[in-house]
């Protein structure tokens, strides 16, 4: 039986076409502004690419925050599970998935078979999501693949108190100002959005093997802040930001019940409270 | 040939159109500051805009309203020159001058600082009156709820200064992005014909990209104004509904000049603010201006008052005014 998982995310849609549990092919592309119209897109050229048609698939699995827009599903599964099915497959060991995307980042504790046991999102705010990445990359006058580079060479930590992106976007420019070195300020970003998902991932407690998974997980310097902010290993699967089409290509093939597990939100951010 | 440095403002440069609002300053034509017995001074330093507010005798006597530069002390001495301007007084002449606001510790010519909770409130109870007990600030970069007494004391409150949401900047954003001038965004919000729904996201950063979607499916823009005006006031709603609202409730601060979201929370909550005129008769007699923004330096201002007349503090003029009456 060959199925297809397909996880559309705020900034882009992956599709994953599986047969027996081995990946035929994936793909990933930008939603752009028309997400439907990108996903059938990215959809027949995956096909084309692994020699398919739409006909050859025998079920439809879909994910992602914008999952619905998948006209053809027959299926449409919360991220948090799609997440879980995915991990679990690859790293068997895994207990925690954290997952940051370009709008939401969640931290989900999870059994041995794979079933999301608690989750906490940082959702609505782009203070800890690849948002605020792309947003400082761009007061850098970079990309965001640089911007992870430049990071892992920095040899001095430097506070940043902002944490919302449009405050973190001045922040930025005037530490450039201020002759900052671009590693160090790279590095700060990072250790800005670490602190916001350290927090998430608390929620649910760290238990190891924590996994970190998403388009963010691509970036290394990121990846290097968290590790130091939670003090913990952090395993990240190659290709991690499939694995949310994977879980979902996985549900396909197998009947998934779903847990009712509901959210727990992060505030939004911190409100002072006072008496004078 | 030496290299040309590129200096980059805190600001990006497309945004510097949209954002610019008119800088403003005053002086009392029915005052002679050198018959006065105490001048005071308050000087309210935001990240983005300064006001000096000059008091004589607790009366109002000049004020000044000026963006902030990349450097707050010179942005506080600029302010201070503007106010004094053309009055026959320098920054020696004054008595008691107190600092607030987001850059008060660096305010070369403070004498002491004071939270801008507390010079909110205080001076929304001068220029409002002692009616007023809920307090809304949106500051440049924040957005602060404040319950006070009748004499302007403050009880409790609550602030945002992590979150661009209900900010002036998450307006500058906006502006910038729209290409419509900061201070025209208010009445174009209500040229809509029916009140469209607002944006999704609170989120200044998601908003933008809702905007960019609405823009491109070709919606109007008034509509798209009204809609993030809308998104704006509910963000400040839940804030001030987590405080409790008691009446008189007043909106201090540069966005209350954008009617778009001051009218938007009015009818969220269900309650009017105060009208922006004077509580004192004479000032509205005479017409004086009435600036929201410069609500904190006058709290500022009048505590310096407060604390010379009641012997907390000692002068610190530096030298006597000219004496000619």
């Amino acid at each position: 039986m060959i199925v297809a998982g397909i996880d559309v995310g705020g900034r882009n849609v992956r599709v994953l076409l599986m047969k027996e549990g081995t990946v035929l092919a994936q793909g990933e592309a930008p939603t752009g502004i028309k997400k439907a119209e990108a996903v059938e897109r990215l959809y027949d050229e995956v096909l084309q690419r692994a020699g398919l048609k739409r006909t050859d698939i025998e079920r439809v699995v879909a994910t992602g925050s914008s999952g619905r827009r998948v006209a053809f599903a027959q299926r449409v599964i919360p991220e948090a599970a799609a997440d879980a099915l995915g991990v679990i497959r690859l790293i068997p060991s895994a207990r925690t998935v954290i997952d940051v995307g370009s709008e939401e980042g969640r931290a989900i504790k999870i059994s041995p078979a794979g079933k999301v046991l608690d989750f906490a999102i940082n959702e609505k705010c782009a203070a800890g999501t690849g948002t605020f990445v792309d947003t400082m990359a761009r007061a850098l006058e970079t990309t965001v693949e640089e911007i992870a580079k430049l990071s892992l060479q920095s040899t001095r930590a430097i506070p940043m108190n902002a944490q919302c992106a449009v405050f973190g976007e001045s922040e930025v420019v005037s530490l450039i100002h201020s002759k900052i070195a671009k590693p160090d300020i790279a590095r700060a970003v990072h250790n800005a959005i670490a602190g916001r998902i350290g927090s998430v991932a608390r929620i649910v407690g760290l238990e190891k093997d924590v996994v970190m998974i998403g388009g963010v997980a691509q970036n290394t310097g990121f990846v290097d802040s968290l590790r130091k902010e939670l003090a913990m290993d952090i395993t990240v699967p190659s290709a991690p930001q499939f694995v949310g089409a994977l879980g979902a290509a996985i549900a396909a093939t197998a009947g998934v019940v779903e847990s009712a597990v509901k959210a727990r939100v992060i505030e939004k951010q911190k409100i002072e409270e006072g008496k004078a | 040939m030496p290299e040309e440095v590129k200096v980059k403002s805190a600001m990006p440069e497309a945004v510097k159109e949209f954002w610019r609002w008119p800088e403003t300053r005053w002086t009392n034509p029915d005052i002679n500051a050198k018959q006065g017995q105490l001048i005071t001074a308050g000087v309210d330093v935001g990240s983005v805009s300064t006001q000096v507010v000059v008091m004589v005798d607790g009366e109002l006597y000049a004020f000044s309203s000026m963006r902030t530069g990349s450097d707050s002390p010179l942005s506080a001495t600029n302010a201070m020159n503007w106010a004094l301007d053309g009055t026959g007084l320098t920054v020696d002449n004054i008595d008691y001058c107190i600092g607030t606001g987001y850059g008060r510790v660096n305010v070369p010519m403070a004498q002491q600082t004071i939270t801008e909770i507390a010079c909110h409130a205080r001076g929304a109870n001068f220029v409002y009156g002692p009616a007023v007990r809920t307090v809304l600030d949106m500051g440049g970069q924040d957005c602060k709820a404040i319950r006070c007494d009748e004499r302007g004391k403050v009880l409790k409150f609550m602030m945002n200064d992590k979150c661009a949401a209900g900010t002036g900047r998450g307006m500058e954003v906006f502006a910038d992005l729209i290409r419509v001038p900061v201070w025209d965004i208010g009445q174009r919000s209500f040229q809509v014909e029916k009140e469209p729904p607002m944006i999704s996201s609170t989120c200044v950063v998601f908003a933008k990209s809702e905007v960019v979607g609405l823009l491109e499916e070709g919606r109007p823009d008034n509509d798209i104004i009204a809609a993030y005006c809308s998104a704006m006031a509910h963000r400040v709603c839940e804030l001030l509904k987590r405080l409790g609202i008691e009446k008189e409730f007043a909106i201090t601060g540069g966005i209350a000049k954008n009617e778009g979201v001051a009218k938007r929370i009015e009818k969220e909550l269900g309650v009017e603010t105060m009208p922006k005129v004077w509580y004192n008769p004479e000032y509205r007699r005479r017409n004086y201006p009435f600036d929201t923004q410069i609500i904190g330096a006058i709290g500022a201002a009048l505590f310096a008052q407060a604390l010379l007349e009641r012997g907390k503090v000692k002068s610190a003029r530096k030298q006597e005014k000219e004496g000619k009456c």
